[in-house]
């Protein structure tokens, strides 16, 4: 037990679940700015998710463009399909198949962000845990019961589900971090690949990829949307000049 | 005379061109103390003009039927050039237009503007109104996401209630056992051709019959008792220049709205695009919680709201009554209200504080639309309900007895 204890300080902060009703996600700052960060989502993606996910509405070239991946670097380092650059980015597993293995069909992708929220997708992500009585040996806190194995365990390490204690506030006059055991509480009892805060940066990576998936004009639209109020903006000062001049001797 | 005016007499031999935009624009005496309320008529043809204008572009990349319409969505919000910018305008523009008809409705209350001899104008309007509807209904259906599906189902389940015909009516509407590929192939021809034809028409039918008795305006009194020696009302001015110059203001202003929606909030936090409909429809897949589009709202709470049996009468049957009664007792208001004068400044009391608390309800019925309907909600809704319909049944009595204050002879501005 203290062992246990010790791994679970090591990895702090866990997150706890409320028993029953909602599950409490966690916050994600969504950044489609950042450049860096939506290329190491796509990659990600490519290396953990195409294998049984398309984004068949989306474009490989369109995605190269969009996050200045040159090409033939998208080419040789995303593009694991036999197909062109040109094309929607479609998988080889064949729907019928899938849902042999995983009892349902894995579904598109391309805008998984805008049905459930970056949030959502952030936290189920990292929201695995053991669980024998599930045929892949893990469950979801997020997403009970759901058919997919843990992609990322070899990134994140072996997580489980139990009592543990958690941060529930800090002392006024030290400063230091409150505990208080809860039950519910995701924690490791095996460290995968990555520390925490590095997992946590790499599902971010990843979610926040998505969230461009699911609208790759976003950030257009809104720069757009400055112009366009700027102009109405300047148009109502003649507008406004025109009608006073017609109305002047309406009394 | 000029090169100019010779071509429009030549024209105006053979089509009234000039006499037609005289009756209508710059001879047309509109009262001058139109106010902010007045604008949402005009916006209300611009939302028009504005889903006809994307819907005809957006009908160049839309596949209507149930393998390929999802996709083609998709298709157009990133690979047909601006193709988001058609497809947000034209999904704003829906949520846009029914605002603006509310307020426009709402305006049409405050200053009893359905009033003798403006009845046939509030019929016309509450046909658009209803035509509106059917168009937005069908229109949301096209996309074929899981609320475009499961949404349809349950308004098309509603008619299924009506006793005798109703499954069978049911089947006649969705052309197939279910809803499938066919129902979604007839949406698209009614909502692309015959509906937005019957809503021109009746657009067309609404301006005629207005411009036919004279507008009305917030003192609800008739401008044309005073004329000058040239037979012009004395507190009118011609709709053009003075009113189109007006309403450009109005429309660069809304415009300015509009286009803050549109660009930074598209989805309307899920109340104009709602987030399940991102996910392709599934027939097998029912959704937790299924949501009409917000513009419904109150009329669904209201079908929601009758839980009992009324004698023979099922709950499902007595919702669906009380719904088709809600939109219907509409159309009877010019006749409900008896009131002597047309504005409500200078209606009772009691008839201001009940056409507030009247709409206050109807905002609060439609928000209870899209919350499931249970505990709080459900009983809130079923207390709006009786709310709407009190206020049209108690109306003639109230309109009828209550003390009003003097209307005054001219336009007070």
């Amino acid at each position: 037990m203290k062992k246990l204890i010790a791994i679970v300080f090591a990895v702090m902060p866990v997150f706890a679940f409320a028993a029953g009703g909602g599950v409490h996600l966690d916050d994600m700052k969504v950044d489609l700015e950042d450049k860096a960060s939506l290329q190491r989502g796509a990659q990600v993606f490519a290396n953990y998710c195409m294998g049984c996910h398309s984004t068949k509405f989306a474009r490989y070239n369109r995605v190269a463009r969009d996050l200045g991946i040159p090409e033939e670097l998208m080419e040789e380092n995303l593009i694991f399909a036999e197909t062109r650059i040109g094309n929607l980015m479609e998988i080889a597993m064949r729907p019928e198949d899938s849902k042999k293995w995983f009892g349902a069909t894995p579904p598109d992708l391309t805008l998984v962000a805008r049905v459930r929220g970056a949030d959502w997708v952030y936290t189920y992500l990292r929201s695995f845990y053991e669980d024998a009585s599930r045929p892949y040996g893990v469950n979801n806190a997020v997403f009970k019961d759901v058919g997919m194995p843990h992609v990322l365990e070899g990134l994140q390490g072996r997580q489980v589900m139990g009592t543990a204690p958690v941060v529930v506030g800090f002392d006024p006059l030290t400063g230091r971090e409150l505990y208080e055991e809860k039950e519910g509480v995701l924690y490791l009892t095996e460290k995968g690949k990555l520390d925490q805060k590095a997992f946590d940066g790499t599902v971010a990576d990843l979610t926040n990829f998505l969230v461009y998936m699911g609208e790759p004009i976003a950030l257009q639209r809104q720069n757009i949307g400055y112009w366009v109020l700027l102009f109405l903006v300047i148009l109502f000062i003649p507008v406004y000049y025109l009608n006073r001049e017609y109305w002047r001797d309406i009394h | 005379m000029s090169k100019l005016q010779d071509l429009m007499g030549w024209i105006d031999h053979r089509l009234p061109v000039t006499v037609t935009f005289e009756k209508h624009m710059s001879k047309y005496y509109a009262p001058k103390n139109f106010n902010f309320w007045y604008f949402f008529g005009v916006f209300s043809m611009l939302m028009l003009a504005n889903q006809i204008l994307t819907g005809v572009w957006l009908t160049m990349s839309y596949t209507p039927t149930a393998e390929g319409a999802f996709a083609s969505v998709e298709y157009i919000m990133r690979d047909v050039e601006m193709g988001w910018l058609i497809r947000y305008l034209h999904s704003t523009g829906a949520t846009f237009f029914f605002v603006v008809v509310y307020m426009h409705m709402f305006r049409g209350l405050m200053y009893g503007s359905y009033q003798k001899p403006r009845e046939l104008i509030w019929i016309f309007g509450m046909a658009i109104y209803l035509m509106l509807m059917a168009e937005a209904f069908m229109g949301y259906v096209l996309p074929w996401g899981q609320m475009s599906y499961w949404g349809a189902q349950v308004i098309l389940s509603i008619f299924g209630a009506l006793p005798v015909i109703g499954p069978d009516l049911v089947e006649w509407v969705r052309g197939d056992f279910l809803l499938s590929g066919i129902t979604l192939n007839r949406f698209f021809a009614l909502h692309v051709i015959a509906l937005p034809l019957v809503i021109v028409a009746l657009v067309i039918l609404h301006i005629l019959a207005l411009h036919e008795v004279g507008s009305n305006n917030p003192d609800g009194i008739d401008i044309k008792k005073y004329k000058d020696e040239n037979g012009a009302p004395l507190d009118g001015v011609p709709f053009h220049p003075y009113y189109t110059v007006h309403d450009l203001v109005g429309i660069v202003v809304f415009l300015f709205v509009f286009c803050f929606v549109l660009f930074f909030f598209p989805e309307g936090n899920g109340y104009m695009l709602e987030h399940a409909n991102f996910e392709e429809a599934n027939g097998l897949k029912t959704p937790e919680h299924i949501a009409p589009v917000w513009y419904f709202g109150a009329f669904y709470t209201i079908l929601r709201a009758i839980t009992f049996d009324i004698g023979p009468i099922s709950s499902q049957l007595g919702g669906v009554i009380a719904m088709g009664g809600a939109i219907a007792i509409l159309f009877a208001l010019p006749w409900l209200d008896r009131s002597p004068v047309k504005s409500w400044r200078y209606k009772g009391l009691i008839s201001r504080i009940n056409l507030v608390v009247f709409a206050i309800f109807f905002v609060l019925l439609t928000w209870l639309g899209t919350k499931p309907a249970s505990g709080l909600y459900q009983i809130l809704g079923q207390v709006g309900t009786l709310i709407y319909f009190a206020w049209f049944i108690t109306l003639p009595y109230i309109s009828a007895n209550e003390k009003t204050k003097p209307v005054p002879e001219r336009v007070t501005g």
